[in-house]
């Protein structure tokens, strides 16, 4: 058995050092890929590209589909497809709308306005996506129908029940709490930025040290201590450096000056208060670590790797394999219906076409971020850097001014070289 | 007289019309070696399947220390200390051999979380008995040699204290030093009184290895013998032939007129 080394391109010296740090290649390939997008973005676009505005944006376009994608790799990781997550998005949309809407806006139930509604309408959506989902799993684990075409059956069913329910009409407006979840309408503000800034790099350098002892204790080998300290200062400028570009973004004068009118104040002069971070960047960064700890640390997500490696192995180890494959389309739906929040919020309205052409980029941000369709392999915050990328191209593109069907050529030559790339580097590195 | 560890009676199992196996019986005894033996497709792996909780018999009953129990799935027969190593291996390729060893019976912290580094420190421990120069705990096992993943899938069994072993074919895919490795391990795991179940083709491991051995045709039982009794030919003719020699006792499957015969 050969250590599969790569070619010996870097010096000794220096691949100890990055060995000693221990950081997923991939990953740093990735971000390369996707620093490199955006320097080159911002070049041609003389420096607009990489703005805290544009940055901001970038955020709240890419929630949505980010949010979906974290469960398409548990989908995909276990050798099956979702490509119905559009559509049912479409559905829970169209369910939340009228839950909020038609029913619980009606004056003999809370009437309109009632701070209630948005959660419950949440509520209503989730169980609805979690209850499709779960049935299509049912479908593909129970009945033995491939995932792709119970899939694809709920890609037309789905879309249309949307369509039935709203009789084809927009749903709308949407009760003001709920539209807060969309992105620029709700944000934590500075200081509450700063604060979840704060206590993010506190959450993260615990577990780093955490994990430290533990390994010590147990007499492992552990990295030296100046990459665990160089990990640190990483993670933590990372996330203050995020939290410090999103309250940059300025809120315009007259905006401010409006909200200080409604509130019968006057606005001092001169005055500027950033953003800080969008509700639904804060969902998005509550479900990538419920869904990282998932697929980590709990014997699901242990499951659900080990299924996707080996199915027979995970049946004669008595993993209930069906059931799993519920549970991971149950996960899936229920992802659906925040990711439906996020973006019919965004709107204020539930449109008839709403996610249309969302499997195919949950599907292609997996897949860009590393998530293998032979199964085993994927990693959470590679679907999300993958989703990242996916909208870095697309919105450039649209900066930068390139015609609308030259934008998806572009996106779809990039999505088959970056598998080809993934390839050529598992071959490399025999992973 | 010592009551059996394993007692298999009558076992049928068919798939779409084809008997596979066919009112089988045998049974095995604590620190008892039992080779099955028979051609591709004689239905000894699916005999074992049975007990191993992977195919639910048609008719036939199982017992265990004499009691009869009921087996309907891999997580029953482990229930009972029956753990199997396939012939196909059954790792998880992607994840590393502590997350095999531990497979569907993870530890877990406190608050249920799955404790990766307790797993990894068993798995130093077990594996530095039974192959000290295992060193790759963090690879995924498809990195590993045919030896070390059989080692993973040796210290599996051996972890949760297996009183009945099923081995399919454990050498089939190693080398000679290997090979002499995972028969070492036979010979200690008798010593502690397990009772194993080995499939094999290989004629000479099966005469080193075994105490006893039931061949099996067409899915049905040609009959048993102790080594001690039979010869290396006596042996290939009850797997090619299904002739039962005098040294061992018929089985329903064993050819008629020879037998009458002898």
């Amino acid at each position: 058995m050969s250590d599969s080394a790569l070619p010996g391109e870097k010096s000794p010296a220096a691949r100890n050092m990055f060995a000693a740090l221990q950081l997923d290649t991939r990953l740093l390939g990735m971000i390369g890929a996707f620093v490199v997008l955006c320097l080159v973005f911002n070049f041609v676009t003389d420096g607009r590209f990489l703005t805290p505005r544009n940055i901001f944006n970038l955020t709240i376009q890419t929630v949505s589909v980010a949010i979906m994608a974290t469960g398409m790799v548990f989908v995909i990781v276990t050798r099956h497809i979702d490509l119905s997550v559009g559509s049912l998005l479409a559905t829970v949309a169209a369910v939340m709308a009228v839950v909020q809407t038609d029913i619980l806006a009606h004056p003999d139930v809370l009437g309109l306005g009632h701070p209630a509604i948005w959660v419950l309408a949440l509520i209503a959506g989730v169980l609805v996506g979690v209850a499709i989902g779960a049935f299509q799993g049912w479908m593909i684990g129970y009945l033995g129908i491939p995932a792709f075409i119970v899939t694809l059956g709920g890609l037309l069913v789905w879309r249309n029940v949307a369509w039935f329910i709203t009789s084809g009409q927009t749903i709308g407006p949407l009760n003001e709490t709920f539209t807060m979840l969309g992105g620029i309408g709700g944000t934590l503000g500075e200081s509450a930025s700063w604060i979840f800034g704060i206590l993010a790099v506190a959450m993260a350098l615990w577990l780093q040290i955490a994990s430290r002892r533990r390994k010590a204790s147990h007499g492992f080998p552990v990295k030296p201590a100046w990459a665990e300290i160089t990990l640190g200062l990483i993670t933590s400028v990372a996330i203050l450096g995020f939290v410090a570009i999103l309250n940059a973004y300025h809120i315009p004068a007259a905006r401010l000056r409006r909200m200080f009118e409604a509130a019968g104040e006057t606005m001092p002069e001169g005055l500027q208060v950033g953003y800080g971070i969008p509700y639904s960047v804060v969902l998005l960064i509550l479900v990538a670590v419920a869904m990282t700890v998932t697929a980590q640390r709990t014997r699901l997500g242990r499951y659900i790797f080990a299924a996707g490696g080996n199915p027979d192995a995970a049946e004669l180890s008595g993993i209930n394999t069906r059931f799993l494959t519920v549970k991971i389309f149950a996960i899936m739906g229920g992802l659906c219906a925040l990711a439906a929040a996020v973006a019919s919020a965004r709107l204020g309205f539930s449109t008839n076409d709403i996610g249309t052409l969302d499997e195919l980029r949950v599907i292609a941000a997996a897949v860009i971020g590393g998530t293998a369709l032979s199964g085993g392999v994927g990693t959470i915050y590679g679907a999300i850097l993958g989703a990242l990328i996916m909208q870095s191209l697309q919105s450039g593109m649209a900066m930068v001014g390139v015609d609308a069907p030259l934008q998806n050529i572009v996106v779809g030559v990039v999505l088959v070289l970056a598998v080809l790339v993934d390839i050529i580097y598992r071959k490399r590195t025999g992973d | 007289m010592e009551t059996p560890l394993v007692e298999m009676k009558n076992m049928s199992i068919s798939f779409g019309g084809v008997r596979a196996v066919d009112n089988v019986t045998v049974d095995l005894f604590p620190g008892e070696v039992v080779g099955l033996l028979g051609h591709n497709g004689a239905g000894k792996s699916t005999l074992i399947k049975i007990l191993s909780g992977a195919y639910k018999a048609d008719s036939g009953e199982i017992l265990i220390n004499g009691e009869e129990v009921h087996i309907h799935s891999p997580r029953d027969a482990r229930s009972y200390n029956i753990e199997t190593i396939y012939q196909t291996l059954a790792l998880a390729d992607n994840l590393d051999a502590a997350s095999n060893l531990f497979l569907g019976r993870e530890m877990t912290t406190p608050f249920g979380f799955v404790d990766d580094d307790a797993m990894e420190a068993e798995t130093r421990k077990i594996m530095g008995r039974l192959n000290p120069n295992f060193k790759k705990f963090h690879a995924p096992v498809k990195a590993l040699s045919g030896g070390q993943r059989q080692s993973v899938a040796i210290a599996r069994a051996v972890y949760f204290n297996a009183k009945i072993l099923i081995m399919d074919e454990p050498t089939a895919a190693l080398g000679v030093h290997e090979t002499q490795m995972v028969a070492e391990l036979i010979q200690e795991l008798k010593k502690q009184g397990l009772g194993i179940f080995l499939i094999s083709h290989d004629i000479h491991d099966v005469f080193q290895l075994c105490d006893r051995i039931a061949v099996m045709k067409n899915g049905e039982l040609v009959g048993t013998a102790k080594t001690t009794d039979v010869t290396d030919d006596d042996v290939l003719g009850m797997i090619i032939l299904g002739k039962c020699p005098p040294g061992a006792t018929p089985g329903p499957g064993a050819l008629v007129e020879e037998a009458a015969a002898s």
